[in-house]
């Protein structure tokens, strides 16, 4: 075991394939997804402090943001975005025929994976996890010293670390998926239809089926749940009806993401190259 | 044995039903091998085999004793130039060859001596901050190269090096060739080229639709091709009288005087008996004979002969 060389190793091809994640032509559609909501909450907020007379109390906001926290971020943006990037690390390699980059390097199949794999989610977290928190700090930003209290000496910075912490769980889940789904299919969007179906349903599932997805451990994690009372219309859609407990979501969360990676590196092992003369 | 050579056991590939080479067994040694064949004959079907890029359907190969599944022990002694022209987007020529050597774990400093001595070998040290996007084909060519020798390997795997190469870029690619070769290590190439696989090559393989047709050294390929006449070059100063004498023979095909008038191209099924003849003719005609060579010992005759008829162009 020479994890002193695949750390290395796997910090060189993380190197490599930050740029391409962070700045691909093909991913403006990415940016716009992490950062439609900042966008959005920026303006809420310019639009309040523009009035005279604003009828908004934080604990509104604070509900607001929970809902598009679970309806945007953790059902769509982050969702599609780790589609977009982890699903191209290995599929956008064999297409541009560049992987044997790579595979003619004296480096295990699995540090490469891990190398892709950190660069992935250190684009991902970047856009979704900071989107996220820009969102959260815009969206009350009108309410100035008092939101500043609301952060600061409130429950406001409990929950900012607690949305973020949610959303880089969500990358680092979403992205083993779709690196792994990357690899096994050629239509990644197929899988990641079939993923939705499966992830939208959560909610109606039996309580062991629930816990073999990734929105049952996010949902519950995540720090506000939306205000919507079980058996309304949609609630099974954001309210985990027997959440995990923080203690065994992470770690369950964790155990999928290292099982989607094993499944990942085992993949990459079996992967060969032709060239056709 | 094995541990000093690259060996392929009954190695066949198949490309779902489509034949990519089939009951190969070589034993190749150090030196420069190169490989012959027409498109489609299976030569980077070989290369990749020998650099684990895929693996065989059946057999076995090993590389130095080492299997080819296991690139982390492989790609320590085996560097390949691949014929693939196609690189990681926005790289620069050192940023190519530099990454590459991160990748395979050396630090900073190491990655860039190595990387500016692989440049300066392949004579890349002018352009290496240029986009590699913006190469032409020869430099293309030589910044795989300097990819492929970075780290020093043991075994050299060449897929059309030369390609797009100027004269004197190739004429220093095939002095690098042979400095390697002469220092112990396996170059194998791949080439279209023919004249110069001969000037380059210890031995030769001959590839046609996916099976080895030949190997070894090239005169001892052409003499194991016995269906094909012996050419001779006899250069003297009464090539007439020679051929007169020349056809007394039944092993003798054809004599042809050549245009000079100072000598004659003989195509003989008996070389041996030619010689001595050739000893008779100088003692009772007076004959002058300036010099006595093989006119065929060559790849290009021997894939004409292997592989010409069938092969198309090479």
């Amino acid at each position: 075991m020479n994890w002193d060389l695949w750390k290395r190793q796997a910090a060189a091809i993380l190197r490599i394939e930050w740029k391409k994640s962070f700045f691909a032509r093909r991913a403006w559609w990415i940016y716009f997804l992490a950062l439609g909501p900042v966008a959005i909450t920026l303006g809420h907020s310019l639009h309040e402090m523009s009035r005279r007379v604003s009828n908004c109390i934080i604990g509104e906001d604070s509900q607001m943001y929970a809902g598009i926290f679970h309806m945007f971020y953790l059902r769509l943006g982050i969702y599609f975005g780790c589609v977009g990037i982890f699903s191209n690390l290995f599929r956008s390699e064999v297409l541009e025929r560049t992987l044997h980059y790579y595979f003619l390097a004296p480096v295990r199949r699995e540090v490469v994976v891990a190398g892709k794999y950190l660069a992935g989610l250190a684009a991902s977290t970047f856009f979704f996890a900071g989107g996220a928190a820009l969102s959260f700090i815009f969206i009350s930003m009108h309410f100035g010293q008092a939101y500043q209290d609301y952060i600061l000496r409130g429950p406001g910075l409990e929950q900012l670390v607690g949305y973020v912490v949610t959303a880089v769980l969500a990358c680092a889940g979403y992205g083993a998926l779709f690196m792994g789904a990357g690899m096994l299919f050629r239509n990644p969007m197929i899988p990641a239809a079939v993923m939705m179906v499966w992830e939208g349903i959560n909610g109606f599932l039996p309580p062991l089926l629930k816990k073999i997805s990734i929105i049952f451990y996010l949902q519950s994690i995540a720090p506000v749940q939306l205000p919507v009372e079980p058996g309304e219309p949609g609630s099974l859609l954001v309210v985990p009806a027997d959440p995990a407990p923080v203690w065994l979501a992470v770690p369950g969360l964790l155990a999928v993401v290292l099982a989607m990676l094993a499944l990942a590196a085992r993949q990459a092992r079996r992967l060969q190259i032709s060239y056709t003369e | 044995m094995s541990a000093d050579r690259i060996v392929f056991d009954n190695v066949s590939r198949f490309y779902g039903d489509v034949l990519g080479v089939n009951r190969v067994h070589l034993s190749i040694p150090s030196g420069v091998t190169s490989l012959v064949g027409p498109n489609g004959s299976g030569k980077t079907t070989v290369m990749n085999l020998m650099t684990g890029l895929i693996r065989p359907t059946r057999g076995s190969i090993r590389v130095l004793g080492l299997a080819t599944d296991n690139p982390e022990a492989l790609f320590q002694k085996v560097g390949y130039c691949t014929q693939f022209d196609s690189f990681p987007k926005g790289m620069t020529g050192y940023q190519f060859v530099y990454s590459f050597l991160r990748v395979y774990g050396e630090d900073h400093a190491t990655a860039d001596r190595l990387t500016w001595q692989a440049l300066e070998r392949v004579g890349m040290t002018e352009a290496a901050h240029r986009k590699v996007g913006a190469f032409s084909k020869g430099m293309r060519q030589r910044i795989k190269l300097a990819q492929a020798i970075c780290h020093e390997p043991q075994v050299l795997v060449l897929d059309e090096p030369l390609n797009g190469l100027d004269p004197m870029a190739r004429a220093e690619t095939i002095a690098l060739f042979r400095q390697w070769a002469g220092e112990g290590r396996h170059v194998i190439v791949s080439s279209h080229i023919l004249h110069e696989v001969d000037r380059i090559s210890d031995q030769v393989i001959l590839l046609s639709h996916g099976y080895v047709v030949a190997e070894g050294q090239i005169q001892g390929v052409r003499r194991e091709v016995t269906d094909q006449p012996i050419q001779i070059l006899v250069r003297c100063n009464k090539p007439a009288v020679v051929a007169s004498r020349l056809f007394g023979q039944d092993s003798m095909v054809e004599a042809k005087i050549q245009d000079d008038g100072r000598g004659l191209l003989v195509r003989t099924r008996d070389a041996a008996s030619l010689y001595l003849l050739l000893n008779r003719v100088v003692l009772d005609d007076g004959v002058d004979i300036e010099a006595v060579a093989p006119a065929d010992e060559d790849v290009n005759s021997v894939y004409q002969y292997l592989i010409g008829s069938q092969g198309g162009a090479a």
